[in-house]
C-alpha cells in the first residue's frame, strides 16, 4: 500500500491533506531501482497554482516516458505544513514516492514570476539542500531553473547550480545522459558542471563572476574556464508539430486554477507589444498542426475525464487555423457535455459567434486590454487596438446580448501623460455610452451595463523595448492611480465603471527583481531568513521587512527601478541570446519614443533576429 | 436507467474529501466512457448522488453512489469499465441496476455499521466485551451534543443497534445513519469513555465503514440489496 512521507496525525491536521499525499490519476510511480536519473520537478508555490501550469505537465510526462528516468513532483508546502516540518524536521519530499527530495539527483524548479523566489529558499531548505550553490557537496542533488525568469537569472544565480534557457523539450535528454555518463566515469559535480556548460542552452552561474564599473553599473563578467561560452543561446523547439506533448496530464483531486484539458495552440506571439517580455522571448511564431491538435484534445479529455478544454497560447486570433479548431471543437465537446473555455480572443464577429455557441452570454463577460488609455500612448507600446475596433467590437457584443465588460489598462507607462490617464476613464465611459446607445431600454437584461476598468502598474522587464526605461516610484504609481479613479468619477456613466488597480508595494520589488543583478541575491536570502515567504500572496507580502533588509544589505532599490538606463548600459542579462537582438530592440525603444508603431510579423518582418532560428513565420524559416 | 454503484475507500484515499470524491468520480465516469445521463440546462452536469459523505480520515468498505445512464452494456462490463480507471485505495465492489422507482441512495439510508480499530495495541479496558454490554444495557445513553449554536442533549440508546468487542483491539457497531437520527460512530465512543471512565482519544482509532443499510420495515439490508 501507499506509503505517506507525513504522518497521519499531520496531515489531518493540516489544510487540504491532498496537496501532500500523490497517487492522483496519471502520476507515474516507478521502481526506483529501475531507474538511472531521479528528478524532483518543482513549481515553488502552493499545489493548486502548480499543478495548473502547463510546462511541467510537459516536461513531466516527457521525463518519464523515458524508461530510465522518474520525474516527481514537488510544490510549496502552504504555511501550515512549513511550521510543522521545520518544528519536526522533515525533510520535503517528491509526491509520486513520497521520499525526500534530497536523495534525488535533481530539483528542477520552473520560475514563471519574480515573487515566487523566496518561496525557491524555502523549498531547497525544507528538503535539507544548501541554499547557496557554492555549498552543496557531492551527494546533494543539482539545483536547475527554468521558465521565463531565466532571461535575467542572476539575481537568483547564487541559488542555483545551473539554468536551463529556452524551451526544456530539446536538451534535457543531453544533459541527463552526461549526467549518468559522468557518474559512470566516477566524476564529481564541478565534472558535470563544466561539461553541462558546453551544452546548447545550459548556463552554469557559478563559472562566472559579475564585474561593475564605479557608478554601479555592470561592467562585464570574467570566466572561470577559457572553453566556457560567452553568450548562451536559448533553446527552441523548431516543430512544435512533431515534439513531445503530454497525453495523458495528471488529474488532481482537489479544485486547482487550471482545472481542465490545457491546448497549447502555438508558441510566441506576432503581435511586438513593447512592454511584453513573453512576446520577444518565445519568438518566433509556431503554429501546431490542426490534425495534431484535434487528435491531443479527444485523447487528453479521453485520458482524463476533464470536463473542459482551454485553448493555450499569447494570442489565439492569430492562430491561423482557429475556425476549423473550434468548429472541431464545439461538435466534439457538444456531445460530450464537455465546455470550451476560451481565452480571451480578439472581440469581432467570429469570436462573439464562437462565444455565444460555447458559454452563457448572460454570465459571461468580454475582455478588452487596450493597455493605454489614449491612441497616442497606445502607439508608443505599439498595442494596435485603436477605440474605433474597441468600440465597435463593444457595440456587437451588446448586440449579442453580453452587459458585462473587462478593461485592462497599465499606469506609469513611458512617456505617459495625464491626458492618457484621464483617457482611461474616458474609454471605459464611451463603452458605457455605446450600450446605452445599442440597446433598447425595453431589451436591457439587467437594465444595466457593468464595466470593470482594472490598472496593473508598468514593469519594464528585459528583452523588450522597455528594458531602457525608467520605472515609477510607488508614491508615483499610487497617485496615478488615484488620478484614474478621479477621471472615472468625472464620467456621465461613472455609476456602470467599477476600477480595481493593483498593488504597488509588490510591483515596485518585481520591477527591482526583473532588471536586478547578482548583488540582490543577498538581499532576497535575508528577506527569507526573516520570514519573507509566499510574497505573490497579497496576504503575505511584507513590505516594510522588505524594504529593511534592502536598507540593512547596503541596497538601493531605485537603482534598479527609477533610473532610465542609457543606450549602450551592459545588462545584468546581455549575455543571454533569445535570438531578439539588442540592437532591434533598442531601434523599438526610439520608435516608441517617437511614438511610431511596428507593423506585426504576419504584415511585416521587422528584422527582430529571431530569424536566426530558421523555423516559425520567419521568411528565413525553410 | 437507475444504476448503483458500490465502493471502498480506504490508504491515502481517506483524506480526500466528499466533495472532491464527487470531482474525482465525474471525471472517472468520463474516463470509462459510461454513457451517464446528464441534466439539463446551460451547464449540465452528471446525475449523481451519494449515500451519504465520509468524513475526512475515515475509510470505508460500503460507500454507495446512484447514477443514471441512458444505455449500458452490462452491470460486470460497467464494473470493469469502472475498475480500469480507479487510483489506489478505491474500489468498485458492485454495480447493479436499480427498479425505476428506486428511492436515491441518500434518501434510502437507514443504518451503517462500523469498526472502530485500535491503530496500536488494546484498548485500556479490562474485559471490553462486558463493558460494552453493561454500557449498552443503561436505560438512557446520555450524550451532549455541541454545535457552534447550541448545546443539545441526546439519548443514545435507541440508534445504537449492536455493539460489540472484535478481540481487544476493535468495535464493531451498528447504528441509526438516516438523515433524521444519524450517530457518529466517535459520539458512541465518547459516550462509552465516559462510562468505563477511560480516555480514548478519536486519533487513536481508525474508523472504518463497513456497510450502508437501508430500512425495509422488517429488517435492514445493505443498500445494493435493495
Amino acid at each position: 500500500m501507499r506509503k505517506t512521507a507525513l504522518s497521519e496525525e499531520i496531515l489531518l491536521q493540516v489544510e487540504k491533506p491532498a496537496r501532500y499525499i500523490g497517487n492522483e490519476v496519471n502520476s507515474v510511480v516507478k521502481n526506483r531501482e529501475d531507474v538511472a536519473v531521479r528528478f524532483a520537478m518543482c513549481f515553488p508555490d502552493v499545489y493548486e497554482i502548480g499543478m495548473s501550469h502547463l510546462g511541467i505537465q510537459i516536461l513531466y510526462s516527457m521525463f518519464n516516458s523515458w524508461e530510465d528516468v522518474w520525474c516527481e513532483r514537488v510544490y510549496s508546502p502552504w504555511v501550515d505544513l512549513d511550521r510543522i516540518m521545520r518544528e519536526q524536521n522533515i525533510p520535503l519530499f517528491g509526491l509520486e514516492s513520497q521520499e525526500p527530495v534530497k536523495d534525488m539527483d535533481f530539483l528542477g524548479i520552473t520560475l514563471q514570476y519574480e515573487m515566487c523566489y523566496t518561496n525557491i529558499l524555502q523549498i531547497l531548505e525544507l528538503a535539507q539542500i544548501p541554499l547557496l550553490a557554492a555549498e552543496r557537496g557531492e551527494d546533494m542533488p543539482i539545483v536547475i531553473g527554468g521558465g521565463p525568469c531565466t532571461y535575467n537569472p542572476e539575481p537568483i544565480a547564487d541559488f542555483f547550480d545551473l539554468f536551463y534557457i529556452g524551451e526544456g523539450e530539446t536538451q534535457y535528454r543531453r544533459l541527463l545522459d552526461w549526467y549518468v555518463e559522468n557518474k559512470q566515469q566516477g566524476g564529481s559535480r564541478q565534472s558535470f558542471l563544466r561539461g553541462a556548460a558546453q551544452i546548447p542552452g545550459i548556463y552554469v552561474p557559478g563559472f562566472y563572476e559579475e564585474l561593475y564599473h564605479e557608478d554601479g553599473t555592470v561592467s562585464g563578467r570574467r570566466k572561470q574556464y577559457k572553453e566556457l561560452p560567452d553568450t548562451v543561446r536559448k533553446e527552441i523547439v523548431t516543430d512544435v508539430s512533431d515534439t513531445f506533448y503530454p497525453l495523458k496530464p495528471v488529474v488532481p483531486f482537489i479544485k486547482v486554477t487550471q482545472d481542465r484539458v490545457v491546448l497549447e495552440i502555438q508558441r510566441g506571439c506576432i503581435r511586438g507589444c513593447r512592454f511584453c517580455q513573453a512576446g520577444q522571448i518565445y519568438r518566433p511564431v509556431r503554429e501546431r498542426h490542426v490534425d495534431m491538435l484535434k487528435r491531443y484534445a479527444v485523447e487528453m479529455l479521453n485520458n482524463t475525464g476533464h470536463e473542459e478544454i482551454s485553448l493555450s497560447s499569447l494570442s489565439s486570433s492569430d492562430y491561423s487555423q482557429l475556425n476549423e479548431l473550434l468548429d472541431f471543437l464545439i461538435d466534439e465537446c457538444g456531445r460530450k457535455h464537455i465546455n470550451i473555455s476560451l481565452p480571451s480572443l480578439r472581440i469581432d464577429a467570429f469570436s462573439l459567434d464562437v462565444m455565444s455557441k460555447v458559454q452563457d452570454v448572460k454570465k459571461s463577460s468580454l475582455t478588452f486590454a487596450p493597455e493605454a488609455g489614449s491612441q497616442r500612448l497606445r502607439d508608443v507600446i505599439n498595442k494596435g487596438l485603436t477605440e474605433e475596433v474597441i468600440l465597435k467590437g463593444a457595440a456587437l457584443a451588446f448586440e449579442g446580448g453580453w452587459t458585462r465588460v473587462k478593461l485592462y489598462f497599465m499606469l506609469g507607462l513611458p512617456t505617459e501623460t495625464e491626458e492618457d490617464i484621464k483617457g482611461i476613464g474616458e474609454l471605459s465611459n464611451k463603452i458605457a455610452a455605446t450600450f446605452f446607445e445599442t440597446v433598447p431600454k425595453d431589451k436591457r437584461v439587467n437594465g444595466k451595463v457593468q464595466i470593470v476598468t482594472s490598472t496593473s502598474f508598468f514593469i519594464p522587464k528585459p528583452f523588450t523595448p522597455f528594458q531602457w526605461a525608467a520605472m515609477c516610484t510607488k508614491e508615483t504609481f499610487l497617485e496615478k492611480a488615484y488620478q484614474t479613479k478621479k477621471g472615472i468619477m468625472e464620467q456621465l456613466n461613472q455609476k456602470s465603471i467599477k476600477y480595481n488597480w493593483h498593488e504597488a508595494d509588490v510591483s515596485v520589488l518585481e520591477g527591482v527583481f526583473a532588471r536586478g543583478d547578482r548583488r540582490i541575491a543577498k538581499v532576497i536570502l535575508e528577506a527569507y531568513r526573516r520570514g519573507c515567504l509566499f510574497d505573490s500572496w497579497s496576504e503575505y507580502f511584507k513590505n516594510d521587512v522588505w524594504l529593511q533588509c534592502f536598507e540593512d544589505c547596503g541596497v538601493d532599490l531605485d537603482f534598479y527601478t527609477t533610473r532610465e538606463r542609457a543606450d549602450d548600459e551592459i545588462f545584468p542579462w546581455d549575455f543571454i541570446d533569445c535570438g531578439v537582438t539588442r540592437q532591434f530592440l533598442l531601434r523599438e525603444w526610439k520608435k516608441a519614443q517617437e511614438g511610431v508603431v511596428s507593423p506585426n510579423c504576419q504584415v511585416q518582418c521587422q528584422g527582430c533576429g529571431a530569424g536566426t532560428f530558421q523555423c516559425g513565420i520567419c521568411p528565413t524559416a525553410p | 436507467m437507475k444504476i448503483r454503484i458500490k465502493f471502498s475507500k480506504y490508504g491515502t484515499m481517506k483524506y480526500i474529501g466528499h466533495l472532491d470524491m464527487m470531482r474525482f468520480f465525474q471525471k472517472a465516469i468520463r474516463r470509462a466512457g459510461i454513457d451517464v445521463r446528464y441534466s439539463e440546462g446551460f451547464s449540465p452536469h452528471q446525475i449523481m448522488s451519494f449515500a451519504a459523505p465520509l468524513g475526512v480520515g475515515m475509510e470505508s468498505r460500503g460507500e454507495y453512489m446512484d447514477i443514471e445512464v441512458l444505455s449500458m452494456d452490462g452491470t460486470q462490463e460497467m464494473k470493469e469499465a469502472l475498475a480500469q480507471v480507479m487510483v489506489e485505495g478505491v474500489e468498485i465492489l458492485s454495480v447493479s441496476i436499480l427498479p425505476d422507482n428506486a428511492k436515491n441512495a441518500m434518501a434510502s439510508v437507514a443504518a451503517a455499521s462500523y469498526l472502530l480499530q485500535k491503530k496500536s495495541g488494546d484498548y485500556p479496558t479490562q474485559d471490553l466485551a462486558g463493558k460494552l454490554q453493561a454500557f449498552l444495557a443503561q436505560e438512557t445513553i446520555p450524550y451532549t451534543k455541541e454545535t457552534k449554536k447550541s448545546v443539545v442533549e441526546l439519548n443514545l440508546k435507541d440508534g445504537i443497534y449492536e455493539l460489540a468487542a472484535v478481540g481487544d483491539n476493535a468495535i464493531r457497531m451498528m447504528v441509526n445513519a438516516s438523515s433524521s437520527g444519524n450517530i457518529k460512530p466517535g459520539m458512541v465512543m465518547e459516550a462509552f469513555c465516559a462510562f468505563a471512565g477511560v480516555d480514548i482519544p478519536a486519533k487513536d482509532y481508525q474508523i472504518i465503514k463497513l456497510e450502508t443499510y437501508a430500512d425495509l420495515g422488517h429488517k435492514f439490508v445493505p443498500l445494493d440489496a435493495v
